[in-house]
């Protein structure tokens, strides 16, 4: 089951450049939230900070509270390794591991936890291509073929399946379709939908159609603000903030 | 009066359409086909010269040591005795330090390359990153000869007083550390080696670290990797093919290397499993004896030699090319860059 997650007053940082004021958001559980802004608005460096992936950056940092679950994961003495293993994420370029095979692949994040089960092991690795509409196509050779062989579409749904492997309580989506052709971004979009009966889903796309199609909210960030958070159908039809309406409407960005 | 054909300047109607607005003029096609033809002429000429300076090596090292060839055939490689006296001549002593202190050094400058490249790459502050690559590549600048001075005041003194004791007392049962120490010996000359290839090694491999993608570093941690298991899982197993051709290229200059090994080795044609012992290696007897060699046959061998390293050294590179190669195919390096 996915949980909700609780943002208070995120700032983050890189250098002395701040990218993000003050964000406060409350992300449902079990439903897709959208990020949508313009590019350098801060959307991917907010999903980033939801998994403490943005200070691995040099020089970045961030600082707030993010309520997952019972855990603020900016919390005093909260290890990023844990959180991240918690909150799984998947990038824009899909990034399989090319020296591994597909069955590696996903049994990685579970190989780094110390599971050395063969059993339970193939067990997961099986429900986490099914879950993630890979499995009819990869079934036969698993452990024939390298991660890095699948196409682009497939190699980014292996991604999904080794960042669902771990059974984390959130997936975080940082323009997961957007290196992909528009059959595979579909088959992506159909994956998200049904992601959300067991996960939170945080998805960032620069496709406000995409947006629209897959999430029930919507969130609009202009220049490291948060500017307007709403149900998606609110935000495409009558946003309250007329930037928003500006860039619904394609006036910028 | 008719405006519909406007006539253009400069006698246009003889030139095709179009034509009389170039401004950049045309290059006649005879020229650039001549000098494409000669550019590639001359790069041709620069790779053959290469192959004929290697042919011609060649050709010279078999010519020389055509009386030993002649007169002992395959026994020079198996033979041990190195009796200039007596004119006999075997080789094994030195293919035999050659590619053992070669080994020590690389068990010595493997771990510690690496370790200085993952540092430099993946852990160090930005502002000495600069300044650390420049030293480790320093140290490649200083002249073999230096190495082997500093080995003898400094190295030496440094093994026979404190490391070949400590050595002797926990590793001694290994058979490896007994025996008296002299200071000088395979172990010396292992190590002189290992600090030579350091620089090469880890300039290599650190080149080869930071191509690996950030993708796939942010793909392990992601996944909950600490920071050394995302090394492990996203840049060390991206990079293996990478850094087994680095410890390929120092093997390669381990075997070759002449003036600092021969300060310190010791320079005794035996073989002796002790590494405390003194050694000789191909290049070491080649420099040493050269300028004594009174006899054909001692000359003629000590050229044998130098064909002998220069098909060991060939052996070891087509290997290495080969090695990378069949790794590389696997793993399409530039998948998911």
């Amino acid at each position: 089951m996915g949980v909700g997650i609780k943002v208070e007053n995120l700032n983050a940082w890189f250098g002395k450049h701040q990218a993000l004021h003050g964000i406060n958001m409350d992300i449902l559980p079990n439903h897709a939230t959208a990020i949508i802004g313009p590019s350098g608005c801060g959307k991917s460096t907010f999903v980033r900070c939801l998994n403490r992936m943005h200070e691995t950056n040099p020089d970045a940092r961030a600082e707030g509270k993010v309520q997952v679950k019972d855990m603020n994961i900016y919390g005093e003495g909260v290890a990023p390794v844990d959180v991240r293993r918690r909150i799984g994420m998947v990038f824009q370029k899909p990034n399989p591991f090319p020296s591994m095979s597909i069955y590696d692949n996903v049994a990685a994040g579970l190989k780094l936890n110390g599971f050395r089960n063969r059993k339970k092991l193939d067990e997961i690795v099986e429900k986490s291509l099914r879950s993630s509409a890979l499995w009819d196509e990869v079934k036969d050779d698993l452990k024939k073929k390298s991660g890095a062989s699948l196409s682009g579409g497939q190699q980014q749904r292996l991604c999904i399946a080794r960042a669902l492997a771990v059974e984390p309580d959130v997936l975080l989506m940082d323009e997961p379709a957007s290196a992909l052709d528009p059959i595979s971004t579909s088959k992506i979009e159909d994956l998200i939908f049904e992601l959300k009966e067991n996960y939170t889903v945080v998805i960032v796309t620069h496709n406000m159609q995409q947006a629209a199609r897959v999430a029930e909210f919507t969130a609009f960030f202009l220049l490291g603000k948060l500017i307007e958070f709403d149900k998606t159908e609110k935000i495409f039809t009558t946003p309250t903030d007329k930037r928003t309406e500006d860039y619904i409407t394609g006036r910028f960005g | 009066m008719s405006v519909a054909q406007p006539q253009q300047p400069m006698g246009s109607a003889l030139n095709p359409v179009g034509e009389h607005l170039r401004v950049v003029p045309r290059r006649s096609s005879v020229v650039s086909r001549f000098a494409d033809f000669s550019f590639q002429g001359l790069v041709w000429l620069s790779a053959a010269c290469v192959l004929a300076i290697v042919a011609f090596i060649l050709m010279q090292l078999i010519k020389g040591s055509s009386l030993s060839l002649h007169q002992f055939g395959w026994k020079f490689f198996t033979g041990s005795d190195w009796d200039p006296v007596n004119g006999n001549f075997g080789s094994v002593p030195f293919v035999y330090g050659t590619l053992v202190s070669s080994l020590v050094a690389l068990v010595i400058a493997v771990p510690l390359s690496l370790g200085v490249a993952i540092f430099i790459t993946e852990m160090c502050p930005r502002s000495l990153r600069g300044i650390l690559s420049y030293l480790t590549e320093l140290l490649a600048a200083i002249p073999s000869v230096i190495y082997g001075m500093w080995a003898i005041f400094v190295l030496i003194p440094l093994l026979r007083r404190y490391i070949g004791p400590a050595l002797a007392k926990t590793f001694g049962w290994t058979g490896l550390f007994t025996g008296p120490i002299y200071g000088g010996g395979m172990l010396t000359a292992g190590i002189i080696l290992a600090i030579m290839l350091v620089p090469i090694i880890s300039s290599i491999t650190r080149e080869v670290l930071t191509a690996v993608p950030h993708q796939q570093r942010e793909a392990a941690l992601a996944l909950g990797a600490t920071r050394w298991e995302m090394i492990r899982v996203g840049v060390l197993r991206n990079a293996r093919a990478g850094i087994f051709g680095a410890i390929i290229l120092g093997l390669g200059r381990a075997l070759g290397e002449t003036m600092a090994v021969t300060m310190v080795i010791g320079n005794r044609p035996k073989i002796t499993k002790s590494l405390f012992a003194p050694a000789y290696t191909m290049a070491s007897v080649i420099a040493n004896e050269f300028s004594e060699a009174t006899d054909d046959l001692y000359l003629s061998s000590l050229i044998e030699i130098g064909l002998a390293l220069f098909i060991v050294t060939i052996i070891v590179n087509i290997l290495a090319q080969f090695l990378i190669w069949s790794v590389t195919r696997g793993t399409p390096r530039r998948a998911n860059v």
